[in-house]
Parts: C-alpha cells; structure tokens; sequence
C-alpha cells in the first residue's frame, strides 16, 4: 500500500523504532538473561542429595538394651520413681511429726493430712512427705531447723528419697545465695522448690512453688481482688515497684538502676536501701534520694492502682512480691532471668504475665507501653484466674503440686492428662477430677467448644476387649438426662412423678435409689403414655441399704457407673414435677452445665447477732442454693462430690442430712457461680416442705444451719455465690394466649 | 475528473491521515509503555538493590556455581565444646537483636565455602534439606544481609546428618567463621545426631554456645528454653495427600522396620492374641521402602498407604529416639502412639502434642491395647483432627519446619510478639475464636454502668429519656452520641438539670456504627444502648437488667427480643418479631453489654458486616448479636418486660407497610450476617430471666424489684 507521508515525519519514525527496537532488544537480553541465570539455579536445589537415606533413617539399634534405669544423669520421672507402688488411686502418706516444725511446714502437714489424698498406711502409699521441716535450708534463718540431713535418711522409707516429695522455699544464704545449697542430701526425691532456676531445675521431676509468706492463709484464702473487667484498664499507674534493693552483691544490679525508670508518675519505681541492721555502712550517694521518694508511695495503694507491677528478683529468683502482684490483679512483669514460674510444667504462664529481660532493663517502660489493651484484659482476668485457682492458700499451693505428681502418675499409668486448657481456664485442676473423663466435652465447660467432626470409623469387629469395660464418661451437655431418684418410701407422689418422668421428651433412664429397710420395688421399666410410640423408659432399682451401707444421704450421689449421661437429674421420690418441667430444667442447663440448675431455692445469709452463718428456706430478693431435691447437675460434680474432702462428707454423714449443700457449695467453689432458679410454681412452696418430714422438723434446720457453718470453715470462705434472677419461660405469665406458649401447664396452679 | 481526483485524494487522504492518526498513536503508546516499564525496572533495580549495597552487604547466594574453597588445617583450633547448662539468659547475647524493630529478630546466613581438609576433602555433605533451611531463610522476614546486624547467625556448613560431617574438621571451621565468638547466637541445624554403638542424642559436634535446632533430643540433652526440638524430616511424607478412608481398617499400625528387639517381641505378643494390632515388617524378598509386610501371615501393604488404614500408629523408640515415620503417621492422620520415654518432642514448647498423640511408657508396652481402648470417642476425634492441621502448619515442609524454629525464637526474643496456646494449638476453624472475657465472676456492682444514646434529632423524646434513666441507681454516667451533623445538639442551657454526669460526642458521620464506638468516655465494663425513643422502661426494670448482666457479664442483655428462623420455602434464614416461644437476639435499642464488645464491633467484626450496616442504614443490632454469640458461643438474655416498644401515635396503615419492608430487610440482614461468618453464629433459648419474685405474690417479703413488667 502506498502511504504518503512527509519525508521528514518518515525519517522521524524510523529513527523511533530503530530506537525503540534496540532498547526492547536490550530488555529482552537482560530479561532473559536473568531468567536463565534463575533457571540455572533453580536446578541446584535438585542436583543436591538428600540429607539421609532411607537405610539411614531406619537404621537398627545395636543390641544392647538401653535401661534407663541405670543411668548416672539427673533425676527423670522413668528413672528415679518408683511407680509400682501407684495403683489406680495414689496415696500420699505423711510422716507423724517428731522434732520441730516451723508454723508454715504445720500447715504444709495439716492440708495434706485431711485431704482425699491422704493415707496413713504407708504400704499402701505411692507418695511420702518427709515430717522434717526442710523449707527453709538458710542456717541465718530463725526458721531454719538444723540437722536435718541426718533426720532425712532416718526415715523410715526414705530408700535415698525415693517418691518423697521435699518442700523447699528458701535455698542458699548470704553472700552468695548458693541454690544447690540445701544443707541435706535431697537424692532421688522430688523437690518442690520455690525459686528455682533453668539450670538447677530438674524439668519434668522438680516442682516450681511459688514464694509464700508466713501469714498465708492455710485455707480458703483471698478471693480475687479485680472481679471488675473495665477495658481499657483505667488504672493509675502503668507500672509499679516497691521494694528494698541490696546496694551489693547477688541480685543488686537489677533493682540499683530501677531509679533511672521512675518518673513519678505512670512508673513508679521506688525503692530503699534500708534493710538489715547495717545498711548505712553500705549505703551509695543514692540512698537518701530513694528513701525519699519511697517513702512517699504506698505498697497496697500501688498494686492495687497500677496495671503492671515489675516483679525483680531479690537475692533469689522468686520474690513474695509475685503473688502479692497476682492478688491484686496487677500484671507481673518478670525481672528474674533464668526463674522458672510456679507449676509452670502445668500452668501456662504467657497467659498471666509479661517477661521481661533484667539485661533489657531500660527496655522495660517501652515494652509495657506496647501491649494493647485487649490483651491487658486478658492478662489480668488470668492472674485472677491462677491466683484464685492454684495460689490463694497454702493449701492450694500443696495440693496444685500433689496434682501435677498425681497426673504424671496417672500419665504413666493410663497415658493420659488433663488437657492445658483444664489446668489453665476455670473450674482448673483442683476442681475436676484427673480420673474423670480424657477430654474437655466430658466437663462441665460453659459454653463448650463445638464438638469436632466426627472421626472416621474405628474398625468393627471385636472391639471393645473382653477384659475391658469402657469407662470413658458421656459428653457433655449431650440430648438427654438420667432422672436420679432418692427414693425412702412408695408413695403416690412418687408415681406421680415417674409418670410424669415416662412422659418427659429427654429422659434416657431412671436410677432410683431406694434407701429404706423395706424391700426395694422391682421396677424394670417404664411405660409411657399412651399415644407415644416410644419404647419403654429403662429403671435401675439399686438398694443403697445393701449397696453403700453407712453412706446415708450420700448414697444417693454414689451409682454414677449406671448413669450414661452428663445430666443427671437430681429428684426427692416426691418432688411435684411435670414432664414439662422436666424438660425445661434440661434445655436451660444444656446452656449452663457448670451450675446446679432446679427448682427449690434457699438462702444463706451472714446472721450478725450469732456471728455465723444463717441458712434460710424464706428467700426475697436473692437465693444461693439451688436444692438437688429437683434439680440437673453434671454427673462430673457428682463424681466430685464422692471425692471430697473426707472431713466433709463424714459431717453429712452424722448429720444424715445436708448433702444438698455441701453439692451446692462444691459447684460453687469450683465453677464461681451461683445456680440458677428456674420458674416458680406457687404449689410448689409449701409442698416441698412436707416432701421430706424431717423438713418441719426445727432441729433439722438448725442442723442445717450447722453444716453451713462446717463447709465455710471447711473451705475456708463462704464458697456460695447469691444470684437475684430466675430463669422462665420466654412467655411465662405472659398476657398472651395460652395456645401461644410451649410451656402451659407450669403456669396453672393446681391443688 | 478533477473533481474525481479531488474527491479520491480527499478520501484518500482523509484514509491516510486516519492511519497516520493510527500509526501514530499506537508508537506513541508504544514507546511511552517501553519508556515507563524501562524506567520502572531501572528503578524497582537501584531501590531493591539500595538496601544492601548502602553497607556494602549481598545477600548469600545459595546458588553460586562456584563457591569458595577454604581449606581447614588440622592444626587450626577446634570450637570448645558444647555448654551443658545453657540457658537463653546466659548464653544468647540479646544486644545483638533488637535491629529489625521491636518485634522481629534478624538472621544472617553465612556466605557457602567449601570447606576441604588439607587432603581437598569435603568437611560436610551439602543436602537438599539443608539448602531448603538456608533458601527458607534467606525469603523469610527475618534475614538479613548483614552480620552486624544479625541476631541469629546461621553457618552454611550442613550439619544435618552426623555420618556427613567430619566433626573434627566442622568444629575447627566452626570456629574459623568471622562472627563465631564461642558460638554465641548461632543457630546449628541437625537432624541425624549421634552415630552407632551410643547413638547420642545430640549433635556430636563442637557447638559451643550455639543454639541447636535438632532432632532427636532426650530431656538431658536438651537445654530447656534454649534449644529447638525438630522433628527428623521425611520425604515420604510430603507425598500423602489429605484424602482419608470412610473408616480405618485397623486400631493399631506399626508399620516402623527398626523396632527394638525385645520390643518387636512384645509386639508380636500382642499381635498374635488380638486382632487389634496390624504388626507390619520389611518383606524378606527384597528391601523396598515401598512394601510392609504383615508379619506372621506375609500379606503384603503398600507403604504409606497402609497407615491412612490405621485409626492409631506406633512409634517405638530405636537406635535414635526420633525416627522419621513420625512424619508419614502424621501426614496420613493416623494418631500416634509413641513409645519412647524422655523423648522431647518436635516444637515441645509450643506444640501441645496431648493433642495430638497418645504417650506409652516403655515399661507399659504389654498394655497398648488396653491403653488404647480406653480413649474416648471424644478424644479420639479431637486427636484425628487436630493431627492434620498441625501437620500442614507446622511439619509439613522444610520450609514449615525453619519457619517454626524461627518463630519460636523469635517469640523467646520478643515475648509481647508470642501467639497464645490458642493460636499454637486450637484450630479456630474447629474450636473457634477465644472469649475475651473468661473470668467466672459476677461483676461488681459498685461503678454502675454507662447510658449511650444514639440521637439524630429527637429532642424532646431525648430529654424525656434523660429524666427517666437519671431515676435508676446504677447509673453512673449518661452519654448522648449525637449523629446529626447538619445541626449542633441544644445548648446546655436547654438540657435538663440531672444528678449525673451528661457528656454529647458529636460523631463525623452519620453512621449507626457510632453507637457501638468504644468511647474513652465510657469508664465503666457495662454499657447501656438505648435508642432516644425507649422512654418506657421504669427505673426498676433497668437496675434489675443492670443486675442481669452482672450475673452474665459475657453477654448482651436487653428487653426487646428476636428470633431466626430457617424458612424452608425459600430457604434462608428469616427474621421473626412475633410472640414466640424462643429468642436468639436481643435488640440494642434497650440492650446491656460490655464494653469489649464495642471494642470488637469496631475493631475485629468482618469489614462486609459493618460495610453492610453502614450502607443499609440498618440492622446493627443484629450484627452485634452476631458478633458476641460468635464469639462466646452463647445466646443473649432476655429481661422481663414484655412492652409495647413501639411509638404509639404512627398510625396503622403507615406501619404495616413500613413494617413488611422492614421484616424483608432484618431477614436480609440476618441470611448475610450468616453467609459472612460462614455458619449461623446466633443461638436460641427458650427461657428469659425474671427476678426472683416476679408475678409472686409475696408473703410478707417485699419485692426486690416491684415496679417490673407491667404493660
């Protein structure tokens, strides 16, 4: 085609595209080039051989057999325990006491003794606490107790302290605070110590205690100080330090340059050189300076007002200063190179606090700054948590450790352990039981992770073994119930209720415990009514007369084996239920397994005038005891009902009475909530009153009232948490048409 | 003719400079695209190449054609040997990091050399995986070019296989590198440690300080918050893919060859007296890594395949305690049993392998199967699925298994960069996300809560609204959102006179999201969401609703209730204001909450959801919902009061109209909410709370909360 276009414009164009061309010409090149440079070393990866054949990997071992047994290494659960002596239910023997034992080391003593744990037939024991006071090991101690190396390996079955479990908080002494330093031979027992560091620390063997002081309670102890949760924290100060610093020696650097990071307002970092007799010879040009400003600030005021509380070692690694941070609900940011926590083979401690690095001091004020505030919210709920959990009395610190031992036991027993998340988010270890279930969807979890899909199938055939019977507990909230009946006598009432039970749309069995001298009724099933095309409802008879004789009113909690499912619903013989109350019961508590949830209601309340307890059956605004006569709880809080402490149940044993409360106070110890109250019937009041005769009996509610008084002490608080609501229906005496609502007959009164 | 010319060149013209046009613009365009590509990639060349050359640093090539040769001496010095007791605190310099910002450790690999003996040996073998550690590194965030800068430096001597090194020669070059300062912050990799007859359980080399990622510790040998723990790379297992069977065929597998003897026998016990346990073995025809053989009858399987036939497989500890079927057993999501006491196991520190595996002390080897048997249905499914994931985040590549090592590291560096055990161990996808408030406590009910009015320009409905909630104890504060910003709120002077603090934010926007904005002005946990038109609610109702959520801090408390409903004509969700017997929201318009909860709406809900609410100009409240129940797991709680909440003087026509829209709108809302989220997040109950003597009559004892509940 011939194209006309000005020479000059012609000319200009081709020089354009020779240009052009060239410089495209070039960018191929280089592109190309590059590719293939990249080409040549993508093959490299390829050329190379692998880091080990397969001969290799499956190398055979030599024939010797390797023995653990015989090693010369440090202490390992394999090769310095013995756990033949363990059975299914490890017991811990305490050595009577003879020769001195400090105030603490008694306390020590004493909660162990009136545990579940304990034993005082030391065959039959897997574990053993040495009677020699061992917990301070400093000889310029007044608490320090001498000789006790030679009263250690005087011990009865002390075998170089095999399965002993020794209590140590304070190693070493002044100048250099030695941690090997104990004073005894500890040989192959278990040493709990407080302060211990990575080096020292036999991990999988020692147990990590936390620092105590002398006046920790022995029971019950503070409840949580920050139960309120505002975000973001509003508090005074972001940081926060009050203590002596040593001017020299081990330990000193850290807390001597804290100075430089106060600022007297969001950190407060003060501290004193005055401690021990002859600070002033020691003293620096800082001293008078810091007694100044720490002089002007308040301990208490401090961890209650600030969000972190640097917790600095001292002359240990550990410091009091750890659990009074914890109880304040003050975040503990850790100066302590090398400490290893409390329990933290069990407790995960990234949750509570922040680690910070005694090298990085300086560091400090920036690292606090960053965190955001939504994981300060969670950081102090979990100090809440653990502190109220595992820390708050010296009991629980003795039983956190004894439970940890105990689930390396049972690990080694039954290859299982209570997964992290037990150990580390409420109700925590010391209130489930390690033998009961291997999962979390067998406890009692509000609000419960959704199950996970379904596994494939195991393979059919001969499963389970004959030998074994499976022992696994039921899921929890699962879809149906176990009506649990405490039966004394026939009575109308009672076929009232089993009708009423035999028409319920989620009841799987009946259990009726019959406890009277009378011959127990042959009842095998149920019937339902007519019309339901269901099969028969199944009835488990079991006389508590020959089955648990002695138990008393405790019987009523103990066939657990014949219960299949995670609710259990509680019921007197008489209780004036209607299958519609029955259900309802049961899809609220599907909401909330960790509480009791039922129908009658008590009070307690704190009588003034007696300076005790009071227990009140005329409720107003408030209730704090939901009555099991009529009421579902988790079969796990039955479980740790026949696990409670033995000074308990024998005080329901004499009584013959009051295991209603004691269940109470034990779900409200272990899960923090009160129980909840479901609708009122308005026959439903005085009824209840005549169901058991012994209720107008006015010795039987000062008995009552007795036991109350017998669990705080117990427990040492007031364990019962008050609740002002009850849970109805959605249209429960609501001005609508009765054909609207699915729960009718609740509202009719009937005579 | 001319004329014809004429119009011919005109056209002809008018064609070419049509085609000049053309041409023209296409070189144009052309050249300018050429230009500005040849620019650019000047440019991206001298800005990503600027970084290193500043300080005269390249970036390690790992795939020179020819490296360095550096001959090592035998009279050169050695490394001093590996320090026993170790700790992060005593041997880790941490001055040295802290250069790539505050919450990532940087790494330097040394440049490769080969490293010969005087006799133009090799030291060390270089492998495949190794040069998968160091290529992994040099593309993570944490490499760095540079050695001054470096936290973590890592030597390209391969030290993965300890029958490839020359450990003689390695610990002498170990101390030849420029940076090695007795091996502080060097990170040593290894997965093969220990050769026959005593097999040590750690890399037999000079390490000095030097951290050891390794395969195959024991509790002994392994420096408790030092070192890292691997699992021994398997490239059998890369190859299983994540299909699985319908059912297994076997409760047990041990497909592993190098089982111990007297274990084997054990083993064989158990086979032979139940049906249980699938004892497989090296066929004895031919060695091929392919094949297992059944061991008495000789029924041949194909391996891995056989393990995705087993619901449990063994590990037995052999010569080494690490052994590589551990990876293929995970791979093909059969759940592990390992029988190898003090083994520490890969990423112990942060891997919770409860979750994943079953443990059996060697001594109780007799009784697997009971062990086994006695492992719940429950558990046994959260083992099965959290194997695989665990598998695919962290084992499932060289490049997964660096990456990890790395980021522990990095997390005992940074602690404030550390995931929760929850990020580590709970697949969200399983167990979904964490409730920021897990304390069991019923709120104090000292500091009250905190009143937020959303207002556009309702005065008056406004003030009546203040006068009334002023009348209940609890409050603490009242805060009216004003979201009107065309017209300023009335002046103080027309406010009426309260007991209460009273605070007006005028908001940007006119939003609806504004109402659940987490104003620092709310000081206290509890937040009441009251729309300006709620004057009905009595002081009692709300202190007792006060109360309520007191007792379920977690959760949205409020009067006015709503349910889903899945509507099987259409088949989507609807939303349903009748009378029902069921409740699944609560509506925000009388609502409390916590103040978290405002947090989150703001800062962690699905951009589409807010997006959503905020076009639409509706439908916040059930985003909410949506928001703490997928959260919590939990379904809101209902008050008592059963009222009419809407205004009484609109007339009926008006609303019917307005009120079918509205429905069709709210059930949008809720089928969106639910395709957002990816399921349906709210759940229903069927019960509310009253107080403890609602519709009682009292005998004598007055009621806590009397003026509740009437119509």
């Amino acid at each position: 085609m011939n194209i006309r276009v000005p020479k000059k414009m012609q000319a200009k164009k081709r020089y354009f595209i020779v240009i052009l061309s060239s410089f495209l010409g070039l960018y191929c090149f280089f592109t190309s080039f590059y590719l293939n440079s990249h080409r040549n070393q993508k093959s490299r990866r390829g050329q190379l051989p692998t880091f080990a054949t397969l001969e290799e990997l499956n190398e055979s071992p030599s024939r010797q057999k390797r023995n653990p047994q015989t090693t010369t290494k440090s202490c390992r659960m394999q090769t310095c325990f013995d756990f033949s002596k363990c059975g299914s239910d490890p017991k811990v023997y305490v050595y009577p006491t003879d020769g001195p034992v400090s105030a603490t080391y008694r306390k020590v003593l004493s909660v162990i003794r009136e545990s579940r744990y304990a034993t005082h037939d030391p065959a039959e024991a897997c574990l053993f606490i040495p009677a020699v006071d061992t917990l301070d090991a400093d000889p310029l101690s007044p608490e320090h107790i001498p000789d006790v190396a030679s009263r250690l390996s005087r011990l009865q079955y002390w075998k170089n302290g095999r399965n002993h479990v020794i209590f140590n908080l304070y190693a070493g002494t002044w100048p250099d605070y030695a941690e090997g330093a104990l004073g005894f031979d500890s040989g192959e027992a278990i040493m709990a110590r407080a302060s211990a560091s990575e080096t020292i620390f036999r991990d999988g063997f020692d147990i990590s205690l936390p620092l105590f002081h002398k006046e920790h309670p022995e029971r019950g102890g503070a409840p949580p100080a920050a139960t309120g949760n505002p975000f973001p924290a509003p508090r005074k100060h972001l940081l926060a330090f009050k203590g002596k610093r040593y001017v020299h020696g081990i330990g000193s650097e850290t807390r001597n340059s804290l100075w430089h990071l106060h600022d007297g307002n969001q950190l407060i970092l003060v501290t004193t050189c005055r401690h021990g007799k002859s600070w002033k010879d020691l003293r620096d040009e800082r001293c008078d300076e810091d007694n100044k400003e720490y002089d002007k600030f308040d301990y208490e005021q401090l961890l209650a007002n600030s969000t972190f509380c640097l917790v600095a070692r001292g002359r240990r690694l550990g410091s009091y200063r750890f659990l009074e941070a914890l109880a304040a609900g003050c975040v503990p940011v850790l100066l302590s190179n090398g400490w290893r926590l409390p329990f933290d083979e069990r407790i995960d401690w990234r949750r509570a606090v922040i680690w910070a690095d005694e090298r990085l001091l300086l560091q400090v004020p920036e690292l606090v700054r960053s965190v955001p505030p939504e994981r300060i919210l969670a950081l102090r709920q979990q100090t809440q948590l653990l502190w109220e959990q595992y820390f708050s009395s010296i009991e629980k610190i003795v039983f956190t450790t004894i439970e940890i031992i105990l689930e390396r036991i049972m690990a080694h027993r039954s290859s299982r352990q209570r997964e992290a998340l037990i150990w580390n988010a409420s109700p925590g270890a010391l209130g489930t039981l390690s033998s009961y279930g291997d999962s979390r969807a067998h406890l009692p979890v509000a609000a419960p992770a959704p199950p996970a899909p379904r596994a494939p199938a195991p393979p059919p055939g001969p499963l389970p073994a004959p030998s074994l019977p499976l022992t696994a507990p039921p899921p929890t909230p699962g879809d149906t119930f176990t009506a649990l009946l405490y039966v004394q006598a026939t009575s109308p009432a009672l076929h009232k209720l089993l009708a009423n039970i035999a028409s319920s749309e989620h009841c799987e069995k009946v259990v009726l415990v019959w406890d009277s001298e009378r011959a127990a009724p042959t009842l095998k099933s149920l019937s339902r009514m007519a019309g339901d095309p269901r099969d028969a409802l199944t009835v488990t008879v079991i006389d508590a007369t020959t089955h648990y004789p002695g138990e008393g009113v405790s019987a009523r909690w103990q066939p657990l084996w014949a219960v299949p499912t995670a609710a259990v619903f509680s019921l007197d013989g008489d209780a004036p239920l209607l299958a519609e109350e029955l259900d309802f019961a049961f899809r609220v508590w599907r909401h909330f397994p960790e509480r009791i949830v039922g129908y009658p209601a008590r009070n307690h309340y704190w009588d003034e005038s007696k300076n005790a307890w009071g227990y009140s059956s005329k409720w107003g605004g408030s209730y704090s005891m939901v009555l099991p006569g009529a009421a579902l709880v988790h079969r796990a809080l039955l479980a740790l009902y026949g696990a409670a402490a033995p000074a308990l149940r024998l005080a329901v044993r004499r009584a013959r009475n009051c295991e209603d409360i004691l269940l109470n106070c034990l779900a409200a110890h272990a899960s923090r909530r009160p129980p909840l109250k479901l609708a009122q019937r308005r026959r439903y009041k005085p009824q209840h009153h005549r169901y058991r005769s012994s209720w107008s009996d006015p010795e039987h509610f000062v008995q009552r009232q007795s036991c109350l008084n017998t669990f705080a002490a117990a427990w040492g608080y007031m364990p019962l948490v008050r609740s002002v609501l009850r849970l109805d229906p959605i249209l429960f005496k609501d001005p609508v048409s009765t054909l609207r609502k699915k729960y009718r007959k609740m509202e009719l009164v009937t005579s | 003719m001319a004329a014809e010319t004429l119009l011919k060149t005109s056209k002809q013209s008018k064609y070419i400079s049509y085609r000049k046009i053309l041409y023209h613009r296409f070189f144009v365009g052309l050249l300018l695209f050429i230009l500005i590509s040849l620019v650019l990639s000047i440019a991206c060349n001298i800005f990503a190449g600027s970084a290193p050359r500043v300080d005269f640093h390249e970036s390690v090539n790992l795939d020179a054609v020819s490296v360095p040769v550096s001959t090592i001496l035998r009279s050169s010095v050695k490394s001093s040997p590996r320090v026993v007791n170790c700790t992060y605190w005593s041997c880790f310099n941490v001055y040295k990091c802290g250069r790539g910002g505050h919450d990532k450790i940087t790494i330097y690999v040394y440049p490769l050399k080969d490293y010969t003996t005087e006799d133009d040996d090799s030291i060390s073998r270089f492998s495949r995986e190794f040069y998968e550690i160091l290529h992994t590194i040099k593309n993570s965030k944490y490499y760095t070019s540079s050695p001054d800068e470096a936290c973590l430096l890592v030597p390209s001597i391969d030290t993965l296989n300890q029958n490839y090194f020359n450990k003689e020669y390695v610990s002498r070059a170990l101390q030849s590198l420029e940076h090695w300062n007795n091996g502080e912050n060097h990170l040593i990799f290894n997965m093969v440690a220990g050769v026959a007859p005593n097999y040590n359980t750690v890399i037999d080399l000079n390490t000095s300080k030097a951290i050891i990622a390794g395969a195959g510790f024991d509790t002994w040998t392994f420096r408790y918050g030092f070192d890292i723990s691997l699992p021994l790379y398997s490239h059998i297992a890369q190859d299983i893919d994540s299909t699985q069977p319908e059912q297994k065929n076997y409760l047990i597998v041990s497909a592993q060859l190098n089982i111990p003897e007297d274990y084997l026998a054990e083993l064989q016990n158990i086979a032979s007296s139940s049906n249980d346990l699938l004892l497989l073995d090296s066929c004895k025809m031919n060695v091929d890594y392919k094949k297992r053989c059944e061991y008495t009858t000789g029924k041949v399987f194909d391996y891995p395949d056989v393990l995705k036939e087993g619901m449990f497989c063994l590990i037995v500890r052999s010569a080494r305690l690490a052994q590589s079927i551990l990876l293929d057993i995970l791979a093909s999501q059969c759940i592990p049993i390992i029988i190898a006491d003090t083994i520490v196991m890969p990423f112990n520190s942060h891997v919770d392998w409860n979750r994943i595996a079953l443990f059996v002390p060697e001594e109780n080897i007799r009784s697997l199967v009971k062990i086994v048997h006695s492992v719940s249905k429950e558990r046994r499914g959260e083992l099965y699925w959290q194997l695989r994931w665990v598998y695919e985040r962290y084992f499932s590549s060289i490049e997964k298994i660096t990456l990890t090592t790395l980021e522990i590291i990095n997390e005992k560096v940074f602690p404030l960069a550390a995931r929760m055990y929850e990020d580590w161990n709970m697949p969200e996808h399983i167990y979904g996300p964490v409730n920021p408030l897990f304390l069991p406590v019923t709120a104090p009910k000292s500091p009250g809560f905190t009143a937020v009015i959303l207002t556009y320009d309702r005065v008056d409905s406004l003030f009546t609204l203040v006068r009334q909630l002023v009348r209940t104890p609890s409050l603490a504060k009242i805060l009216v959102v004003w979201n009107n910003q065309k017209k300023p709120p009335p002046p103080a002077s027309e406010w009426p006179v309260v007991n209460k603090p009273l605070k007006v934010i005028r908001t940007k926007e006119n939003k609806l999201s504004n109402r659940f904005y987490p104003y620092d002005e709310i000081e206290t946990e509890c937040q009441l969401t009251i729309d300006d038109d709620i004057v009905m609610l009595t002081p009692d109702e709300l202190e007792f609703g006060f109360d309520v959520w007191r007792e379920f801090p977690d959760r949205i408390v409020g009067f006015p209730s709503r349910l889903h409903v899945w509507d099987n004509v259409t088949s989507s969700w609807k939303y349903y204001s009748e009378w029902t017997n069921q409740i699944s929201m609560v509506l925000t318009g009388a609502a409390f909450h916590h103040k978290i909860w405002s947090w989150y709406y703001t800062h962690r809900m699905p951009a589409a959801v807010r997006a959503w609410v905020d076009d639409n100009f509706n439908c916040e409240d059930i985003a909410m919902n949506f928001l703490v129940a997928n959260v919590t797991r939990k379904p809101p709680i209902k008050v008592t009061p059963r009222k009419k909440f809407k205004c009484p003087e609109c007339t009926n026509t008006e609303m019917l109209s307005a009120d079918a829209r509205h429905m069709s709108q709210r059930s949008a809302c809720v089928e969106r909410f639910a395709r957002e989220y990816g399921h349906m997040a709210l759940r229903a109950v069927e019960f509310r709370a009253d107080p403890l003597q609602y519709r009682e009559t009292a005998a004598g004892v007055p009621h806590a909360y009397p003026d509740i509940g009437a119509l």
